[in-house]
């Protein structure tokens, strides 16, 4: 039993921290720096008790115990833990500096991040419906209230709300989809009995066609996905750029992650060749359908993206559309449905958390003045600030797929597994879009260094926190993009 | 006694999830999008409860309680977001709550 516990820890641990860092923001008056550094050594010890669980995958979850075997132990759950507690303490650093610079520091937003974090965690070890339910709510929940945490100004009230509203409506159709896989199998939530029960091909199929389409409605409004994306640039633009730099990353990822549990359990490939009947005949027929419907939606996710990215003027508003664009990428690794393909998510939403938190960390620090970012206030930026200029055009150049960047390795493991399991069109798709997307990252390196502007911007940025997470996420980029095999070897055999 | 065929439960929560998607797409007004959403849950219940009385398995009805908690914690964010809304704006339509557009 303890085992059990030690195992599941990451996700114990960081509901328990949560909650505790509620009373200790209760009690501890106007001293915030007290919430802000229990936050950090929370993540921390989190990050520590994930990476120390994470090689003791393969033991075979115990009956009864702690969990009831609804929980996933180690193995992959623990590096998306890893992942989730990184982009918390770049995001909880970086957003001191911004909310400082913003007049508005208030330390309930270091409790939000936490909370985010055991949302996010728990949705990466669910083994079960339910767990995955509640995890994806933890989730969702916390990030209504960090999209309005500007509670004062409209334009994140309004994010708030249309988050909200439309995060709200997807849920209907997620659980809907769950009550229907759920009468399709038979009665079964938990992921592994689903996937033995889709071997045999004895279940419903009527059911489980509607069902499994409203769970890909419900997650794919949480990734961001067309045609359901039209949330995320109004929110991305409205909420906190610190706000926005952890959904978008951390929170991808954590739908991903989710898609993955889905996915894995329902589309089986393996079928028992002295087994065919019609049953299994039916069964291939529904995923193949299954992985259609995904390639379709990643196609159009990135074309829609990246199309709808070129004519932004807006950066923030930019860089939204560029994650939905990022988000049909990293649904190849689902088409592709192979271990290949999962581990290039991995690696991608990896690479891809240091790159856009830091892009808009950079979007932060220029936010500073009376909320301007626009594409013209970057101009010049390369003679007022080099540095800063420099670090966002590798962000930019990461983003765009550039070697030596870490995006660079990450989408070529994406394509080749598509490739790889026959989807070459998506590929060519992925790549057509990547060509589109390559004339706004570089169209904003153009306007830092090849620009002047009338009014060139004077101001100096001072070393803060802020400071401290573009450092690690530019260090991070380029360790990611020349030398990837570490973590992609390091994430195959894990699954 | 004759058991309710599962059909009947099936359908009458498709009718209700569909009068609850149309609510949400039609108002205009966010706290009746807000109640057209709590309709689609609880249609979602009935069909975890139908279920779960035909297959005789108890966890669609531990889901249930889930759903419902849920919905709670989430009524509660909802109605303070519409709440600093309208310390802004003085509305809660959600027409006239359009600056952020391309």
């Amino acid at each position: 039993m303890w085992n059990d516990l030690l195992m599941g820890s990451p996700v114990y641990l960081s509901a328990a921290l949560a909650i505790i860092i509620i009373l200790v923001d209760a009690f501890s008056g106007k001293n915030k720096s007290l919430t802000f550094y229990f936050a950090l050594i929370s993540l921390i010890a989190v990050g520590i008790l994930s990476a120390y669980t994470m090689n003791m995958h393969g033991q075979p979850v115990p009956e009864g115990g702690f969990s009831n075997g609804m929980i996933a132990y180690g193995g992959i759950s623990a590096v998306f833990d890893i992942l989730f507690v990184i982009a918390g303490i770049l995001t909880l650093f970086a957003s001191q500096s911004y909310m400082r610079a913003q007049n508005v520091e208030r330390k309930e937003f270091y409790s939000l991040i936490l909370f985010a974090v055991c949302g996010m965690s728990t949705i990466a070890h669910a083994n079960n419906m339910l767990i995955l339910f509640v995890g994806i709510e933890i989730m969702s929940i916390t990030f209504y209230i960090m999209a309005g945490f500007f509670r004062e100004r409209f334009t994140s009230v309004e994010a708030a709300l249309k988050y909200f509203l439309l995060g709200a409506f997807a849920t209907g159709f997620l659980i809907y989809g769950m009550a229907l896989i759920y009468g399709a199998t038979g009665g079964l939530l938990d992921f592994e009995a689903i996937g033995a029960k889709m071997l045999t091909g004895n279940v419903d199929f009527l059911y489980l066609r509607i069902g499994f389409a409203l769970l890909i409605v419900g997650l794919s409004f949480k990734v961001a996905a067309f045609p359901f994306h039209q949330w995320a640039p109004d929110v991305y633009q409205g909420a906190p750029t610190m706000a926005t730099g952890f959904m978008s990353t951390a929170g991808k990822a954590a739908a991903l992650a989710a898609l993955i549990l889905v996915t894995k359990a329902m589309l089986p490939s393996n079928f028992d060749p002295a087994l065919i009947s019609d049953k299994i005949i039916e069964m291939t027929d529904f995923t193949t359908d299954a992985k259609w419907l995904i390639a379709i939606i990643s196609a159009l996710t990135m074309l829609v993206g990246n199309i709808s990215a070129v004519v932004q003027k807006n950066v923030k508003r930019m860089l939204a559309y560029s994650s939905v664009a990022h988000a049909g990428y990293l649904l190849m690794g689902i088409v592709s449905n192979s271990i290949n393909g999962w581990s290039g998510i991995v690696f991608y939403s990896m690479a891809y958390m240091f790159m856009q938190i830091g892009a808009f960390v950079v979007v932060g620090i220029i936010e500073k003045n009376d909320g301007r970012m626009d594409l013209k206030d970057y101009t010049g930026l390369s003679k007022t600030n080099p540095m800063l200029a420099a670090i966002m055009g590798i962000f930019m150049f990461s983003l765009a797929g550039i070697p030596p960047f870490g995006g660079f390795p990450g989408k070529y493991m994406l394509f080749i597994a598509a490739i790889e399991s026959g989807f070459t069109w998506l590929t060519i798709v992925a790549v057509i879009s990547t060509i589109i997307s390559i004339y706004f990252y570089i169209g904003l390196i153009v306007y830092m260094y090849f620009k002047d502007s009338e009014t060139p911007m004077t101001e100096k940025f001072g070393f803060s926190k802020a400071t401290l997470t573009l450092v690690i996420s530019t260090i991070f980029v380029i360790l990611l993009g020349i030398f990837p095999t570490y973590l992609i070897d390091l994430v195959k055999g894990l699954f | 006694m004759q058991a309710i065929p599962i059909e009947y439960y099936l359908v009458l929560s498709g009718i209700i999830f569909s009068i609850g998607t149309i609510g949400v797409i039609t108002r205009r007004n966010a706290i009746i999008i807000f109640m057209s959403i709590e309709l689609m849950l609880n249609s979602v219940n009935l069909t975890f409860v139908g279920f779960a009385a035909n297959f005789g398995d108890s966890s669609g009805q531990v889901f249930v309680f889930f759903v419902m908690s849920v919905a709670a914690a989430e009524a509660a964010i909802g109605l303070a977001i519409v709440i600093a809304l309208f310390r802004i704006k003085q509305t809660v339509n959600v027409d006239e709550i359009n600056i952020l557009k391309w």
